[in-house]
């Protein structure tokens, strides 16, 4: 099953790589990982889209807070949360076919952000699922190009406002 | 009112944080990247500078220091060539949870990145197998890394932390304050388990008809060796140890069972097997231990307790699992439980296990074993020594034949299995420790991979006992190979290719014996314990084709269990 894993860690030298180390040395698999700056310069989201077995995920999780590096690790899955992730989809088009292509953006809300003589730029946004979607249907006009951003995620309501290493194990 | 802060030189800063941490020993070999440290050991007189000839001894030492001792062992090596060299025992430690701070050289922060001389990525490399490790990018950060470090090796589950160090970050200088707390945001270990996780496992204990403690090497380090002794003795509960569990739990007392695993003893398995409640304290279900995780303590309600939440539920799963202190949480378990389980009918099934298959080895034959030289260390020295093994047969059986009544006497590269690290970790033990004998086992192969240490142990007058128990074969594999693999003895055989170990003794200028007759063990075992001025070095010639049992195959069931040596037909039904 599908994991969206959300991680505050130090913004700081090496910090990604520990994930992405501890990720390939403990046979883990990624499909998509997204990083950024939050509203604390020193702090940075890591978005982490993974799948497993619940048994595999529960290892995710703890070896993602064992790092020194890593201040929460939330698995999102289970809650309510907004997901969003970008693509920029580069797509052939000809005279005939411009204006369905222009429409199917449209349907899905996306902006075309770049054009020339044989193809246009879609920019699209929204959930993974939407994403894959809009892709599907733009194949049939040959897809030259794309660029995915992987998802980045915040759960519903209520913010992270302490920077408090998750306490779910220590409760045990 | 603001403290008087002092402008000091980097590698000032460096020996004044390891003098905060009372570091008495590093072990080290210089070199062009720290240097300057070097050159400020000069005036450097709270600590001594271990030379040893081989950074990976340097490693090693460090790891029996700490083993041996309970206090994180210091490293400082060049960079480049004498960072990567650390790597093997970096590994080694990472596995064995062993606290020890590496310092390593490194170009000056312009040249990273630019292929310097001696220089390595040595941060990048040794990310998978350090707890944490540093880059140096300034000197104000020198002295609350260094307390870092510290911190992060010694609390939680110990560990090894690298710190790299810049040539021009300890040629700098800066204001120099020691900060006297510690807070990393995302590193706050537990120490007390979960109240009513402990009452549940009381609860569970106390109606258990067939308990058992799976004791690994957590109860060592976490300290907790008497409340173990305690709760186990008062409530007469049968105690099976892990390899680095030994010594955590005397083995002169009626309730060890002894080792259990792989090579461990008939009735410690048998009783895992079919215990109800397994208690694991400070211990990981290793492969080695568990063999086919699918029928280990099948039967068994399963409490783990362990201070890494990672190693629950990691390699099997449990019913009930308390994060904690191992100390903490057996102190409470003793108090939750009020009286004992009745355990009579249980030991009573123990015994018959122990009268059907008792350890025991062929020495009919007036040929010498290794077993045999074992029984007679652990009788000369009561169990009493710091016994430093090295990877293989000879492991195994001091596993099995040695009684070690104490905590921290057996110190062995047990998750890793480091061949090389008994002669550097003999010595690191022997700096810390000068009120027992310290004992390093090796086999012939194993002896001649960091054999280069001599000479340390020489030049520091250790007293160390150096054992080659010399079957001239790499004789685990060897055993693997007439087991598993076809009686291919694919180059394990030394018997032509040895050194003369006496006279390699002798160069190096070590008291040497040699013999292969068990009617001499006692006699140079007492000659080598009479003399304390320097190390001496016994070589034991053994029967070349002896293997270790009892044995269960790997990723096994305890139902495979080998008690003896198979014959042909055997050995092909495995």
């Amino acid at each position: 099953m599908k994991h969206i894993i959300s991680v505050l860690l130090e913004n700081r030298f090496g910090a990604f790589n520990r994930v992405a180390t501890m990720f390939s040395g403990k046979g883990f698999n990624i499909q998509s990982i997204s990083i950024g700056e939050t509203e604390a310069p020193e702090i940075s989201r890591m978005t982490l889209v993974t799948s497993g077995e619940d048994k595999i995920i529960e290892q995710v999780v703890k070896q993602l807070n064992r790092l020194i590096d890593t201040i929460k690790v939330v698995d999102l899955t289970q809650t309510s949360t907004v997901v969003r992730e970008l693509a920029l989809i580069s797509v052939f088009y000809q005279k005939a076919t411009r204006a369905e292509v222009t429409n199917i953006c449209n349907i899905f809300r996306g902006n075309i952000v770049d054009i020339n003589n044989k193809t246009l730029t879609l920019e699209i946004t929204g959930p993974p699922a939407k994403i894959d979607a809009a892709i599907n249907v733009l194949m049939q006009f040959g897809i030259k190009e794309m660029a995915r951003s992987g998802a980045v995620a915040l759960k519903r309501g209520e913010q992270i406002k302490d920077y408090k290493k998750e306490t779910t194990f220590s409760q045990l | 009112m603001k403290k008087n802060k002092l402008l000091m030189k980097g590698a000032e800063i460096f020996f004044e944080c390891l003098r905060q941490e009372k570091v008495d020993y590093i072990f080290g070999y210089p070199g062009g990247a720290v240097l300057k440290l070097y050159e400020q050991l000069y005036d450097v007189d709270f600590l001594e500078h271990v030379l040893v000839r081989h950074e990976q001894g340097a490693m090693h030492a460090a790891e029996g220091y700490a083993k041996a001792t309970g206090k994180v062992g210091v490293v400082l090596v060049t960079s480049g060539p004498g960072a990567t060299n650390t790597v093997t025992g970096i590994a080694d430690a990472y596995m064995d949870s062993v606290p020890v701070v590496i310092f390593t050289g490194q170009v000056s922060s312009h040249l990273i990145g630019n292929d310097a001389f001696q220089e390595a990525d040595i941060v990048g490399i040794t990310r998978p197998i350090t707890k944490h490790n540093f880059l140096v990018r300034d000197v104000k950060e020198l002295a609350s890394t260094i307390k870092k470090a510290f911190y992060i090796a010694s609390t939680g589950r110990p560990g090894p932390v690298l710190v790299d160090l810049p040539k021009d970050v300890i040629n700098d200088s800066c204001e120099f304050e020691y900060p006297d707390t510690i807070d990393i945001k995302g590193y706050k270990p537990v120490s007390q388990g979960n109240q009513n996780q402990i009452k549940k496992a009381a609860e569970m204990i106390r109606n258990a008809k067939r308990p058992l403690l799976y004791v690994g090497g957590g109860v060592i380090m976490s300290g907790g060796t008497n409340e173990l002794a305690l709760f186990a003795k008062e409530n007469n509960l049968p105690v099976v140890m892990t390899l680095q569990g030994l010594g955590a739990f005397s083995g002169n007392e009626p309730q060890s069972l002894g080792m259990l695993g792989m090579h461990g003893t008939y009735w410690a398995n048998m009783a895992t097997h079919n215990c109800d409640v397994l208690v694991s304290l400070g211990a990981r279900f290793d492969d080695r231990v568990t063999g086919n995780t699918e029928t280990f303590a099948k039967h068994a309600y399963k409490i783990h307790v362990d201070i890494d939440p990672t190693a629950i539920d990691k390699n099997v799963i449990v019913d009930l699992p308390i994060v904690g202190d191992v100390k903490h949480v057996l102190a409470e378990l003793a108090t939750e439980l009020n009286h004992p389980p009745k355990v009579e009918a249980w030991w009573h099934q123990i015994e018959q296990w122990k009268e059907e298959c008792p350890l025991d080895y062929e020495n009919s034959d007036g040929r010498l074993r290794v077993e045999y030289v074992i029984e007679k260390i652990s009788e000369k020295t009561k169990g009493e020594a710091v016994i430093v093994t090295d990877v293989g047969q000879h492991q195994m059986w001091i596993a099995q034949f040695y009684k070690f009544v104490n905590p921290r006497s057996m110190l062995t590269s047990g998750g890793l299995g480091t061949m090389g690290f008994s002669i550097p970790a003999a010595i690191g033990a022997s700096f810390g420790i000068k009120d027992r004998p310290i004992v390093s086992i090796s086999g012939d192969g194993g002896f001649q991979m960091n054999i280069q240490e001599l000479i340390t142990a020489v030049a520091y007058k250790l007293p160390i006992k150096f054992i080659i128990v010399n079957n001239s074969f790499l004789g685990m594999v060897r055993q693997w190979q007439e087991l598993f693999h076809s009686e291919k003895y694919s180059f394990t055989d030394l018997s032509k290719s040895n050194p003369d170990f006496v006279k390699v003794g002798e160069a190096f200028g070590l008291k040497s014996f040699s013999t292969s007759s068990p009617e001499d063990v006692e006699d140079l075992l007492d000659k080598a314990f009479a003399y304390n001025d320097g190390p001496t070095l016994i070589e034991f010639k053994v029967v070349h084709e002896d293997m270790v049992f009892p044995m269960v195959p790997p990723g096994s069931s305890v139902d495979n269990i080998i008690i003896k040596r198979l014959n042909t037909k055997q050995i092909e039904n495995l």
